[in-house]
């Protein structure tokens, strides 16, 4: 009894170091310190898990009875890690792309996110893991019973389960749940089984090299010892030998545990790199001490002694107190790491995928991750672990803590190998889809119960004996253990080879009939071709290094000024000195929410991804920010679309000003030529008017003369105001036009005597042309010009015979009336300018105001025909167009 | 043309970093070979291997194939801190 308190004083001073290790190691993660926590040693040394208690009392018991065959359960995942080129390494790569969680987490995604897999696999992973931790507290207190003497109280032993598994429970609970880190890393508990792995390895290798040098007499004896012994010649059955190496490198890699250790808490390839040599080293190192221990133990302790607990009964057969601790402190270091880590990952897919989803749907959609959601989850994988651990308890008190518990080990091997095909497949084959995934998982579990799991509960517990003798329904071809007849197999291997077998059949039939969905399909690429689109990301750079990476990308998008200030309220919230607080969760979700104003929620989740990360982005995430930047470019090109608008807008509105102010300044123009033009006359009818006035004298002649100019100047003046009002009213469009129809030689008639009557010079008017055109149109106003041309012809020809020629054209649906006369003509520099108001050739000449050209080509313009000058005619000509209306004459 | 003196393989660095790779892909066969060679034992009294022998096999394989792993290991990590150092572009 000594012994026993002694031993559990020991015990309970090593786990208060555990303890304060992985207290240690939290914190300094949490600080950024933590490079000693990145060494490869520290990843490599987190595999031993795989090495739990069995490979101390186990392996040894089964060295003593069946020889090398424990070996195998070592040579397969030494396989596994020196071929990690091939395997590991992808499996690697994508876990950190793709922020994977658990084994459940990677099937699921990759086929599609389906959480229905999810759930699968995690029941299976349950199922697969429940009774190996009932193995472990089995294993801690039947070591513990060998230290005593008494014959052992089976009340006893179960109330120390119960401890074992509370103080486990309590261990991962505070280590394993503290804060839910994104990528599901626990540094403490790393660092704890690290340390264990130590300490078991140098348990081991301690009572390996007392039994073989302290015992025996070296190696050569030992071999000596083999010769003697039963076992002298090797006779393991070939296909348990490649059977179980087979096994045991699918459960390396399928184990939620391993899969924990291996691809979730994995910080950098180089580590992969490492362990790839050194966890082989490791395993043969602990594994080599075994047949010599098994070997004396079976010389030296008396008939019958249980061989699985050599490991102690040797040392304390020998009087070697110390040792024999120190060898149970190794068991009870690989008992309790490998439930941790079992607990934590089985924690881990019970929550988020079926507490989580459960909890998400009942209490309405569309949670993200708030305070509120992140207590519950937390809560929940409390709940889970004590749940795992409670269960495992369960097992093994209602399993009576017999030998039976001993083989469930490989039993557990053989469920969780049933992932494999399922994985490997997914990783490399991206013809793999849900519907196969599910098939072959459903075929392989199924038979794995039908033919392993069942049965080993004894007979009649679950499957009736006669179903064992005889096959289901009394089919002989479905007896669990020689299925289609298959006799001789050892039953182990029968249910591996069918389950296994039948498993990746299915899977990939249905796949090769099945087709994914779009998202299975995204998924597939991203998983296969991971190599090709994403780099090896490099290792862990520190949380400072991230901060000023996450400073940078803010002050591009939110300004300097504001993310600086941003950055430095968040640093004092957390208290932290300096500029650059710790990129915890917290902190992040602030960031986040501040950026997704500026770029939006999906971009700015996948910007901070990227940096905290260092992973690439996923396709779901890819979605939601081309969604957002369709939605982003539809927005700025309506912006687009509306400026041009109002650019457009802005040019109409310049050219009418620019027009306006033309208009503005030809109506000064016009209003300064206008007041010239009217002071003339007024002041010579004022000069005249005053001088009839003023002198009394006058003779009657000079009266008459003067009155006469008088009356001339009033004339003019009355004139040139009629010829202002016609061209405003003809300007204005507001002239009344009344259409008649007349024959054009007759206007021209009316016009030409009109026009000469009363002249002062002579005109000879010659008339050619066809001019019996009917014409509908103004007529008085079509007179009014020929009048003002004929009239012009009379007072500006400077021919001595002057002479006016008319010719009349008719071209297509142009009239053509052309006036030409015999002067010198029009030099060409005025030849538009003669149309414009007020303008005069000769100014001495004129007599009129200079608005007849003008009056005439508004006129025209109403009546929907033009006037122009005709050059090189010689003399003066004028052109007179008339287009529609008109209607042509009979001949 | 025999007066090139010069190497004519170009690209040496790659071309080890691929076979090297090649190397890291067949070493997991070898051992895999190695260690079902127990499987063509034969068995039976009188004329099968002994224990002792097949413990020493199981382990000097184990051994050369840790020493194998941990030198390829090392030769992989030569090679790419080479690439890193000549490409140093500070890709991610």
């Amino acid at each position: 009894m000594g012994n026993l308190n002694a031993l559990v004083a020991v015990s309970l001073i090593y786990v208060a170091f555990l303890f304060g290790v992985a207290f240690a190691a939290e914190r300094a993660a949490m600080r950024g310190k933590g490079n000693w926590l990145r060494l490869p040693i520290v990843y490599t040394l987190s595999l031993s898990i795989y090495c739990t208690a069995w490979t101390f009392y186990g392996a040894v018991g089964n060295a003593a009875r069946s020889g090398l065959e424990y070996i195998t359960i070592y040579l397969g995942p030494s396989l596994v890690l020196i071929g990690w080129w091939w395997g590991l390494r992808k499996l690697v790569r994508i876990g950190r792309s793709q922020r994977i969680t658990s084994i459940a987490d990677m099937i699921s995604s990759r086929y599609g996110k389906s959480n229905l897999l999810a759930v699968g696999v995690t029941i299976l992973a349950v199922i697969g893991t429940t009774p190996y931790i009932a193995l472990q507290l089995q294993s801690v207190t039947t070591s513990l019973s060998a230290f005593s003497n008494a014959p052992s109280d089976s009340q006893q032993l179960s109330a120390t389960a119960f401890w074992v598994a509370g103080g486990l429970a309590i261990f991962t609970i505070i280590f394993g749940t503290r804060n839910l880190d994104a990528n599901e890393r626990h540094y403490g508990v790393v660092m704890a089984i690290a340390v264990e792995a130590v300490v078991k390895l140098f348990a081991l290798l301690a009572v390996g090299v007392f039994v073989v040098w302290g015992i025996a007499d070296g190696p050569a004896d030992i071999l000596q010892r083999i010769e003697a012994s039963e076992k002298t010649t090797w006779e393991i059955n070939g296909g348990r030998w490649a059977g179980l190496i087979f096994l045991s490198a699918a459960a390396f890699v399928c184990l939620p545990r391993m899969f924990q250790v291996l691809v979730v808490e994995n910080d950098s390839e180089d580590h992969l790199r490492t362990a790839s040599w050194a966890f082989p080293a490791y395993l043969m190192i602990m594994s080599l001490f075994v047949i010599p221990i098994a070997v004396v133990g079976l010389d030296i302790m008396p008939e019958g002694s249980n061989p699985d607990l050599f490991v102690l009964t040797l040392p304390l057969a020998s009087g070697q107190e110390g040792l024999a601790m120190l060898s149970f402190l190794g068991g009870f270091s690989s008992a309790t790491s490998m439930v941790i880590v079992a607990a934590i990952a089985l924690s881990t897919m019970v929550s988020n995928h079926v507490v989580m989803p459960i909890w998400l749907s009942s209490s309405g959609g569309g949670a993200t991750v708030s305070g509120d959601v992140r207590n519950v989850v937390i809560i929940s994988r409390r709940l889970s672990i004590a749940a795992v651990l409670g269960l495992g308890y369960l097992y093994y008190r209602l399993s009576g803590g017999g030998s039976a518990l001993a083989s469930i080990g490989l039993i557990s091997f053989t469920g969780v190998a049933q992932f494999l095909p399922v994985l490997i497949g997914g990783v490399f084959w991206r013809g793999a889809t849900r519907n196969g995934a599910l098939a072959g998982l459903t075929v392989g579990f199924v038979l794995w119960a039908y033919c392993l799991l069942l049965p080993s509960f004894g007979p009649d517990v679950l499957l009736s004996q006669s179903v064992i003798d005889h096959g289901l329904f009394g089919w002989s071809w479905l007896q669990p253990q020689a299925l289609f007849g298959i006799e001789g197999l050892d039953p182990l291997m029968h249910a591996v080879l069918w389950s296994t077998s039948l498993n990746a059949v299915i899977f990939v039939v249905v796949s090769l009939a099945d087709f994914p969905t779009p998202m299975e399909r995204l998924q597939g690429a991203q998983f296969v071709n991971i190599f090709e689109h994403s780099s090896r990301t490099p290792s862990w750079t520190g949380g400072v290094a991230k901060s000023e990476d996450l400073m940078i990308m803010a002050q591009r998008i939110l300004g300097a000024h504001e993310a600086q200030s941003l950055f430095e309220h968040e640093a004092y919230r957390q208290g932290v000195s300096g500029l650059l607080p710790e990129p915890n969760a917290e902190f992040l979700q602030v960031l986040e929410r501040e950026l997704s104003g500026s770029v939006g929620a999906a971009t700015a989740h996948a910007m901070i991804a990227q940096i905290v990360g260092n992973a690439s982005v996923s396709v779901q995430d890819l979605m939601a920010v081309a969604n957002e930047t369709a939605q982003m470019m539809e927005y700025s090109s309506q912006l687009e679309a509306k400026s041009n608008e109002l650019a457009r807008t802005a040019r109409q509105l310049r050219q009418a000003n620019e027009k306006l102010t033309l208009v503005s300044a030809q109506k000064d123009d016009f209003l300064s030529q206008v007041s010239h033009e009217l002071r003339t006359p007024m002041t010579s009818i004022r000069a005249f008017s005053e001088i009839l006035r003023d002198n009394s004298r006058l003779s009657n002649a000079e009266k008459r003369k003067y009155s006469g100019i008088i009356q001339d100047e009033a004339i003019r003046l009355t004139r040139l105001l009629d010829d202002l009002l016609d061209l405003s009213v003809l300007e204005n469009g507001q002239v009344a036009l009344s259409h008649q129809v007349a024959q054009l030689g007759t206007v021209l008639d009316q016009a030409t005597t009109a026009a000469l009557s009363g002249a002062e010079g002579a005109l000879n008017v010659v008339r050619t042309g066809q001019d019996n055109v009917s014409l509908r149109t103004d007529v008085g106003r079509l007179s009014q010009v020929f009048i003002n041309l004929i009239r012009n012809a009379q007072k500006y020809c400077d021919a001595e015979n002057p002479e006016l020629r008319i010719e009349v054209s008719l071209k297509e649906d142009r009239l053509r009336v052309d006036f030409i006369d015999n002067g010198t003509g029009i030099p060409s520099v005025s030849q538009e300018a003669i149309f414009d108001k007020f303008s005069r050739v000769n100014p001495q000449r004129a007599g009129g105001a200079g608005l007849g050209l003008a009056i005439c080509r508004e006129v025209m313009n109403q009546l929907g025909g033009e006037i122009s000058y005709l050059p090189g005619q010689g003399g003066a000509a004028f052109r007179v167009t008339l287009f529609a209306p008109l209607s042509l004459a009979a001949q | 043309m025999s007066e090139r003196s010069t190497a004519v393989f170009l690209e040496r660095q790659t071309y080890r970093r691929r076979r090297l790779i090649d190397w890291l892909r067949i070493l997991p066969l070898i051992g895999l070979g190695l260690w079902c060679i127990p499987l063509l034992w034969s068995k039976g009294e009188g004329q099968g291997v002994s224990t002792a022998d097949a413990v020493i096999f199981v382990f000097v394989v184990w051994l050369v194939l840790v020493v194998l792993s941990a030198f390829s290991a090392w030769a992989l990590q030569a090679l790419e801190s080479d690439d890193k150092d000549a490409t140093n572009t500070g890709a991610r």
